[in-house]
């Protein structure tokens, strides 16, 4: 093991993960299947960045019930992403606007970016992945 | 007629432009699974959904609308029907094109 990877009190490496949700839940199984890596990745002790775009922000809209159509409404566990000390969650402006939503629709507190301090983001990122 | 499905997000996916584009005068359109968020006010496709109601009837599946936590914010003029409601349309309509 290098002399870098012995960093952080033998802990290792700690790098810059972002993720990137741009799908809707519930149509597709991408926003869950996200939220069990970004899960992961925090038990790696990662310094984790979770981006919301697109329709990626719809998984945050609140008052979801998913009773009638007999799926897990995992909505509330973005409210235990803290716990994980996952506390970075970003979310797009642009795409909030072309949806007619606002921070206040959202069930987590966030903060919300332009397009241009998104991209500066991302570019201060080491790992991306893009669900 | 026909009854016409839209499954798919109106910003992610063609489909329902195109169905609009394509589908006849006095056709009936229900929105379902993640095809709801196009029932919505605000959006920047809302115009177009409220331009074709003035000659479609526009339907959402009401499970899905709820599901997606957005029953505050559909368009006014958009039925929202459930599951039998479903059944109802296709049985009214000579076929259905679902618009994948």
């Amino acid at each position: 093991m290098s002399e870098e990877m012995m960093e952080e009190g033998g802990g290792g490496v700690i790098k810059k993960f972002c993720y990137i949700n741009r799908k809707a839940p519930y149509g597709t199984i991408y926003a869950l299947e996200s939220l069990e890596v970004v899960l992961i990745g925090a038990a790696f002790e990662q310094d984790v960045s979770v981006v919301f775009a697109d329709d990626g922000i719809y998984q945050l809209t609140k008052g979801q019930d998913t009773a009638g159509i007999e799926m897990k409404n995992f909505s509330p566990t973005y409210r235990a992403l803290e716990m994980y000390d996952v506390e970075k969650l970003y979310v797009e402006k642009e795409s909030l606007e072309e949806r007619g939503m606002t921070a206040d629709d959202l069930i987590v507190p966030v903060e919300v970016l332009s397009s241009a301090q998104l991209q500066d983001l991302m570019e201060d990122q080491d790992v991306v992945l893009s669900f | 007629m026909l009854l016409h499905t839209v499954n798919k997000s109106p910003f992610q996916h063609a489909a329902l432009g195109s169905c609009l584009r394509l589908s006849k005068d006095g056709s009936a359109i229900l929105l379902i699974e993640d095809g709801v968020y196009g029932a919505l006010k605000d959006t920047k496709i809302s115009a177009d959904i409220e331009n074709a109601m003035k000659t479609k009837k526009v339907y959402a599946l009401e499970p899905d609308i709820k599901a997606r936590g957005v029953q505050d914010r559909v368009l006014d003029g958009i039925t929202l029907i459930d599951y039998a409601g479903f059944v109802d349309l296709a049985a009214e309509n000579k076929a259905v094109e679902a618009w994948l």
